[in-house]
């Protein structure tokens, strides 16, 4: 049994969430093994963004049961502090720390949350600067970076953690256009090394290179769900054959 | 015919045009460029042709620097110097008695050699620094200034039985500890209470148990200072008085009311209500009033509230109410500079797994507080002038020592009253023009680059 669950890195079961009146997520299920990269599409307002934020409690939800890697998000500040500090997220808007230089950003949590001593934290933070190829950058401010490597600064901060899972909230729509290749690659090598991921994103090229499930959401409600073949060539709902008909003309 | 063009090298960078650059072109342009700047800049220099000279004139041209009394400055229009130069003990540390004034000139000098390489970026060990001049230096100060020696007999408890309804039920004289135990159950029992709190909110309830405890150290190990006995002369605070009491009064005022400010604006932010609701009154009570009023009630209707036995020092409750007072202003400043930190650094953070007090003090307030410097300098500015309400407390700082000294008929002359305001106004204006340069080189400091 303990295997079983082990391979599960999160639950969604049943998961309602409403937002005052409006009736955000409805009864979501879903399930994400291991190792497995997730991506979400979806129109504007379908939850995609509330979904994930859910997985990692920066939204909470009022029905169902959210587990990550084994811990059920409840109202228990202490479950959520644990389940975040196993889950990386990164922003539509980078949302570095625009007082600390890109190392900082990259050591804060390592230091201040797993109680690294600095040394060791600095080595770490220059690993992954280097996996997203801008160590050279460590110790200049996010202002002095352009969008496309303040994102890859935010996801080393990310993986500084040492996560078991990644979130992505539309990590490519606020960049340049000639910028969004560079935090592609970066996540396209990610989910080579094995990283579990869940991607919002509308970048297709991306999402039939590295997800193994898409997943189309509409109204708050997760429409289809498949593999990327499948879904691409053979969508079965009338709405994500629409969707799809408009975003990859 | 049409012909396509590709550039084959880059367009050389050229120097700027002559007139951008010079000093000269500069200053004309900014001074004679249209003619409502020819007319301002006329304006300007008339006004300064009609202060400057007179103002130079009574300070030094005219005035008496060398003198023994009231004769010397007899029929002079300018400032009569050596009337402060005889009352200048008094306008310092007003009525401290002349045997004990080494104590405030220690307190001057080593608040100074603290202070200075605290303000310095470069200056080495900073921590210790901080830590000597906001931990010893305050409790040295408190012993030296006072003599220390104070005579405690009951923490909490001790008054708590003591007083009104429970009192006469006999309790009190079965509860007549020492102080110190007295201490100790009081510091035992609170922190029972903040870790059940702490469990009551399923928060972390280790770190609330041990913060506790360290409070009560500190504090334990503050008043052990002042219970022990130096074998200094005990000066009492109604004998402190001059530029020592207003130094005293805004430095006070000046370190408190930052962390209360702190504590109030995140108050007011917070989730829990009863914290936010806390705040919000504590906020509006304290702006609502005015200062003269909150020192009147501290210094003169609050023994009227409290328990006979429960009074304490006068320059003490004046202290607390300016602290609070400037702290409840404080606060709605911070509190704008919290409002300007987008939502995705509260997230980012939390999607770390920081905590809320540390998403607070390392994500959110660094920002904020760098972006409200000049509220808050203005803050500290006004609270320094302000300082000099506590005259109406009958406590006597510079301004009170001054308008006392113009009382005194060895020196009553015409031009009196004019020198002893100037003195006041040049200590007070280097006072506070020297703070508002500081705080503008801190804001230049810890500007972020490429913002």
């Amino acid at each position: 049994m303990t295997s079983a669950n082990h391979a599960i890195a999160v639950e969604m079961a049943g998961v309602h969430k409403w937002f005052g009146q409006f009736h955000v997520l409805k009864d979501i299920n879903l399930t994400v093994m291991r190792g497995e990269r997730i991506v979400v599409c979806g129109p504007s307002g379908s939850g995609k963004s509330t979904l994930i934020r859910c997985i990692n409690g920066l939204e909470a939800h009022q029905r169902g049961r959210i587990v990550v890697d084994g811990i059920e998000l409840t109202d228990d500040v202490r479950a959520t502090e644990e389940v975040r500090r196993e889950v990386g997220m990164v922003f539509q808007q980078f949302n570095l720390f625009p007082h600390l230089t890109a190392l900082e950003n990259c050591t804060l949590a390592p230091i201040w949350v797993r109680g690294l001593p600095k040394r060791e934290a600095d080595e770490i933070a220059m690993h992954y600067l280097k996996r997203v190829r801008i160590p050279e950058q460590a110790n200049k401010y996010p202002a002095q970076l352009s969008g496309g490597q303040q994102q890859r600064v935010a996801i080393a901060r990310a993986l500084c953690m040492n996560p078991k899972v990644m979130l992505f909230d539309e990590p490519t729509s606020a960049l340049d256009p000639e910028m969004i290749k560079e935090v592609l690659d970066a996540i396209v090598e990610l989910a080579h090394d094995g990283m579990t991921m869940i991607v919002v994103s509308h970048e297709m090229g991306f999402a039939r290179e590295v997800a193994n499930q898409m997943v189309f959401m509409d109204g708050g409600q997760i429409v289809e769900k498949n593999e990327p073949k499948e879904f691409f060539e053979r969508p079965q709902h009338e709405r994500t054959r629409l969707f799809l008909s408009q975003i990859l003309r | 015919m049409a012909t396509s063009f590709v550039r084959t090298a880059f367009a050389p960078a050229e120097p700027p045009p002559l007139h951008v650059g010079s000093a000269y072109s500069a200053l004309a342009r900014s001074l004679f460029a249209t003619p409502l700047n020819l007319v301002m800049t006329i304006f300007s220099v008339a006004v300064i042709a009609w202060v400057v000279p007179p103002l130079i004139r009574f300070l030094a041209l005219d005035a008496v620097w060398e003198g023994t009394s009231r004769d010397d400055c007899l029929g002079i229009s300018g400032a009569c110097w050596p009337f402060v130069r005889a009352k200048f003990g008094q306008f310092i540390y007003g009525f401290y008695p002349v045997a004990e004034r080494w104590r405030p000139n220690i307190v001057f000098a080593t608040g100074a050699i603290l202070l200075a390489p605290l303000m310095v970026p470069a200056a080495p060990f900073k921590r210790v620094n901080a830590l000597l001049f906001f931990g010893l230096y305050p409790l040295v100060t408190l012993v030296l200034l006072t003599g220390g020696n104070l005579d405690m007999r009951a923490f909490v408890l001790g008054h708590v039985v003591s007083w009104g309804p429970l009192a006469g039920f006999g309790i009190e004289a079965g509860l007549r500890w020492s102080f110190w135990s007295d201490f100790l159950v009081t510091a035992a029992v609170v922190t029972a209470v903040a870790a059940a709190v702490a469990a009551l909110l399923r928060a972390h309830v280790r770190s609330a148990f041990i913060g506790t405890l360290i409070v009560f150290a500190v504090l334990g190990l503050v008043l052990l200072a002042i219970d022990l006995d130096f074998g200094l002369e005990p000066v009492q605070t109604r004998l402190w008085g001059g530029f020592l009491v207003t130094l005293i009064v805004a430095v006070t005022g000046i370190v408190f009311s930052l962390p209360i400010g702190i504590l109030l604006a995140l108050g007011r932010r917070s989730n829990l209500a009863v914290v936010r609701l806390l705040s919000i009154v504590f906020i509006e009570f304290w702006r609502g009033v005015p200062l003269i009023t909150v020192l009147f009630f501290a210094a003169y209707m609050l023994p009227l509230f409290l328990p006979r036995n429960f009074t304490f020092d006068t320059l003490l409750r004046a202290l607390i109410g300016v602290s609070l007072f400037s702290g409840a202003y404080m606060a709605e400043i911070i509190r704008g500079g919290l409002q300007s930190i987008p939502r995705g650094q509260h997230e980012a953070a939390s999607a770390l797994g920081l905590g809320y007090w540390r998403t607070m003090g390392l994500i959110v307030l660094p920002q904020a507080l760098v972006l409200v410097i000049p509220g808050i300098v203005n803050n500290f500015i006004a609270l320094f002038k302000d300082t000099t309400l506590v005259l109406i407390i009958a406590i006597f700082d510079l301004l009170g020592q001054l308008r006392s000294a113009f009382s005194d008929p060895n020196w009553a002359t015409p031009v009196t009253l004019y020198t002893g305001f100037a003195f006041a106004g040049i200590i007070y204006f280097t006072f506070c023009f020297a703070m508002s340069r500081y705080a503008l080189f801190v804001e230049r400091r810890v500007a972020t680059p490429g913002r």
